[in-house]
């Protein structure tokens, strides 16, 4: 029930500070924030919903987890959704364009709002101004699907565009779902866990000095309310999909501060969902584990750092990059990208793309659209061509390239080439989200909705109300 | 070969000793690197009987069974090898974590030592006393190798590379504060001088022990400027050493690519800052089969010390049940840095062909027999 605690934060009176909003002055948000949690373990009702001071509220709907659907939902122009699409570089192009087309087969209510983002020097507009449209696209759709920006290696490139839009949109939580694939044979069987990753501080700070020619200083930042807030997310996102444990991974034996901010934090928020069992990790044990006995894990919340590590690892685990979906997360602002983060400029243009992690990310995108239907048919067409076998792009022991994939992925009458198999079954192979042997189950445990993660339906019907 | 390496502007540059700030009670390194010395080389001497002294710490808990195996098995095998046992049980000096000045000495002396598992006392006040000797001892290398035990079936086959980590500063330096309350900086400190010390040691290593590829494993996208600072000093270093391929790779490539196939990591030697070695060394060991088989090897400017990485598991202590292969493999490094490199083969073989037979087994690797068993299978084989 924390959701309803959170939301029904504006309507306090705060703590006199001068008069002064918290956030917009610069005053210490921690010091807002954990002031606001002692009132709301006091038990203190809220007396009046009016006289909720309205830049208090805006100020505090950037920090909780909690979320209204309403404000994550974005609205339908003219019957369909207006979603961001940023293919970025590398296979980005050929695999958003195998999501345009599987959409477009399934008449997916769904508009793109293109835009051609690039890392890479030979972009024709000037990355910055693109960059800056990214974000004003994203902030208006509030919703969109990305491919992977190419960061330079070189110290004088610029930053990473990845890390910069979701510091930028504030989309604080990264979710990687490591899950074998029913039909794809890889050393490890009945992996299925989840990646929790901080998004936005931790060691992707950017924050760098050389003290002196030779001595360079890179700061990694931990923030009480951050890891807070992260920490509650993955504890709502395990109960909203029937998980069981959380796992908090950190090095706080080494990083005492730092990492042991994140962990106590989380261990504190622990105490609030006694149904979960938690536990903790090192780091490097935790990469151990999962290449030994990944079966162990359920739910991993952990900094930014570590995420990145562990989402390679589990992505080895199941099948490589190109068949983890992933999603960020924020208050406001949902942006859905292949879980493990590759560029994949070498195989560029090359139509040997696989592109099952972007097209099970846009079908999370409909769900979280609330396209139910159509996410079905999408990730069980996806899945059952995988299962089958017979039309695999490289990666996954396959030949077929990512046009011949993408073929497989549409109804009879949109396919260029057609297989006898699906001549027997012209519409989509599998019943729409219907129960097919063996996939069941990763149907259930894909289901990523915001509504279902953060709040109770009288949580948002309070929040209207106010 | 040492005729291509002649010192470098660059290296000459970093001559002034650099001494960080709570390094350790010991700062010794103030050597620069201006002539091509083989660094964290082995200069001991023998004693009057022709044997090399060496430091033992046998360790907590399982620690003095799996040190008595390797004993006899070096007994077994006539190293030339006296053994110094040690005790580094820490003691508080101003309030300060430290090892006993005698053990101190003994390594000093030695300039080599061979550890079995010690348990952190714990309380306030004691650092760890892996870090403790490491900043007493300057170790600036770790070195892992990771090979896979015929015999022992893990997802993973044919694994055999090696991790160097640097050991004193990046993630771990210890420096951390609080900015106001709720928000923590921890600090990655990158200096050109540990760097390039740790890389040099990368490229030498790689020419010891027959591998051609030195590969920096780094951050760079995101760390510009630190792991930026790391990989520049690696791909400069690799023009003195034109007999070794250099190349360099993203981190989240290098641990995607080694859980899907590490075969390809054979002929490498990987160097990296601190965390990602801590990380990679671990989860390269979960592809072999876990800590209770892997080595690893401290390596200072002037002492060494190679020990068993597992804990110290005081559950099964003085039951004759642990599995003494790691300090085992660990002993073998020091064998090999010892320059006793005949001794290190024979006694590598027997340990290899005992596993692969799978009769003499402990039961960590799913076998019954005793530590002592083990051993005894393995003085057979010599």
């Amino acid at each position: 029930m924390i959701s309803r605690r959170a939301l029904q934060v504006p309507s306090f009176s705060l703590p006199p500070r001068g008069g002064q909003s918290p956030t917009q002055h610069g005053i210490n948000l921690t010091d807002w924030l954990t002031s606001l949690q002692t009132a709301l373990r006091s038990g203190v009702r809220p007396q009046s919903a009016v006289a909720a001071p309205a830049v208090a509220l805006r100020s505090y709907a950037t920090f909780p987890t909690t979320v209204g659907e309403d404000l994550l939902k974005p609205t339908k122009y003219g019957g369909k959704y207006v979603v961001t699409l940023i293919p970025g570089d590398g296979i980005g192009i050929e695999t958003a364009e195998a999501v345009r087309t599987v959409f477009k087969a399934d008449n997916v209510p769904v508009e793109f709002e293109q835009i051609d983002v690039s890392g890479l020097e030979e972009g024709k507009k000037n990355a910055d101004v693109l960059f800056k449209e990214c974000i004003a696209s994203l902030k208006r759709n509030k919703v969109g699907l990305k491919g992977i920006v190419y960061t330079p290696v070189d110290r004088t490139g610029h930053a990473s565009f990845n890390v910069a839009l979701r510091q930028e949109l504030d989309i604080y939580a990264s979710v990687v779902l490591i899950k074998n694939i029913p039909g794809l044979q890889t050393r490890h069987q009945n992996v299925d866990f989840c990646l929790i990753r901080e998004n936005t501080e931790g060691e992707y700070s950017g924050l760098e000095h050389q003290s002196v020619p030779g001595v360079v200083e890179s700061l990694k930042i931990i923030t009480r309310a951050k890891s807070e807030r992260i920490a509650r997310f993955a504890f709502n996102f395990a109960k909203a999909n029937n998980r069981k444990k959380v796992t908090v991974i950190h090095k706080a034996n080494i990083m005492k501060l730092g990492d042991g901010l994140f962990r106590s934090t989380f261990q504190r928020v622990a105490e609030e969902y006694p149904s979960i069992i938690t536990n903790d990790l090192i780091v490097d044990n935790a990469s151990m584990q999962a290449v030994s006995k990944p079966q162990q894990f359920d739910v991993l919340v952990m900094p930014n750092l570590y995420g990145g590590i562990l989402s390679n690892i589990g992505a080895g685990l199941v099948g490589g990059p190109g068949v983890v979906p992933g999603c960020n997360m924020g208050r406001e602002h949902a942006v859905f990208e292949p879980g493990c983060r590759h560029v994949g400029l070498d195989i560029k243009g090359q139509d040997r793309a696989n592109p099952t992690a972007m097209l099970l990310s846009g079908a999370m995108m409909l769900r979280h659209l609330g396209l139910d239907q159509h996410a079905g048919r999408i990730s069980q067409a996806v899945y059952n061509v995988i299962a089958e076998g017979k039309v695999r792009t490289r990666d996954m022991h396959g030949t077929s390239s990512t046009h011949e994939f993408t073929n497989e992925n549409l109804p009879v009458s949109y396919r260029v080439v057609d297989i006898p198999y699906y001549q027997q079954n012209p519409v989509f192979p599998g019943p729409p989200l219907g129960p097919v042997p063996g996939s069941v189950d990763y149907e259930k445990r894909t289901v990523i909705r915001v509504a279902d993660l953060l709040v109770s339906e009288e949580g948002v019907k309070d929040e209207r109300e106010a | 070969m040492s005729l291509f390496r002649t010192a470098s502007r660059q290296l000459a540059s970093s001559r002034q000793p650099f001494v960080r700030a709570g390094a350790g009670a010991v700062a010794q390194w103030n050597r620069g690197y201006a002539t091509e010395k083989k660094i964290g080389g082995f200069s001991g001497q023998k004693q009057s009987n022709g044997n090399y002294l060496v430091s033992l710490i046998e360790g907590d808990g399982i620690g003095p069974e799996i040190s008595q195996s390797v004993k006899d098995i070096y007994a077994a095998a006539n190293v030339p090898i006296d053994w110094e046992p040690i005790d580094v049980t820490p003691v508080l000096v101003d309030g300060k974590t430290a090892i006993p000045q005698p053990a101190i000495d003994s390594i000093k002396k030695n300039l080599v030592a061979l550890k079995g598992p010690l348990a952190t006392p714990i309380g306030k006040g004691h650092v760890s006393l892996n870090l403790t000797l490491r900043r007493t001892f300057n170790l600036f290398a770790n070195v892992r190798p990771c090979k896979s035990i015929v015999g022992f079936k893990t997802a993973y086959d044919g694994v055999d590379t090696v991790i160097i980590r640097e050991n004193t500063e990046g993630e771990y330096s210890g420096i951390e504060h609080h900015v106001v309350d709720g928000v923590v900086q921890s600090i990655k400190l990158i200096t050109r001088e540990a760097s390039e010390r740790v890389l040099r040691y990368a490229f030498q290593y790689a020419e010891s022990i027959g591998k051609n590829k030195v590969r920096v494993v780094h951050k760079a996208t995101i760390m510009k400027q630190s792991d930026g600072l790391f990989l520049e000093l690696g791909k400069n270093m690799a023009k003195q050493y034109p007999a070794i391929q250099f190349d360099y790779e993203l981190l989240d490539n290098t641990c995607l690519n080694m859980v899907t196939d590490p075969t390809p990591y054979n002929d490498k030697v990987l160097v990296m800052p601190n965390l990602y070695g801590d990380i990679l060394s671990d989860m390269c060991a979960g592809l072999i089969g876990g800590l209770g088989l892997t080595p690893s090897g401290n390596i200072g400017d002037e002492c060494s010390i190679f020990e068993a990485v597992h804990g110290s598991a005081p559950d099964i202590a003085g039951k004759a049940l642990a599995n003494p292969t790691a300090l085992l493999f660990s002993s073998i490094m020091m064998l090999q840095h010892m320059g006793l490199n005949e001794h290190a083969t024979r006694i590598q073989k027997a340990t290899f062909d005992t596993l692969a037979e799978g009769k003499y087994l402990t039961g960590d690797l799913g076998g019954k027999a005793k530590t002592h068993e083990y051993a005894g299978a393995i003085i057979d084989k010599l």
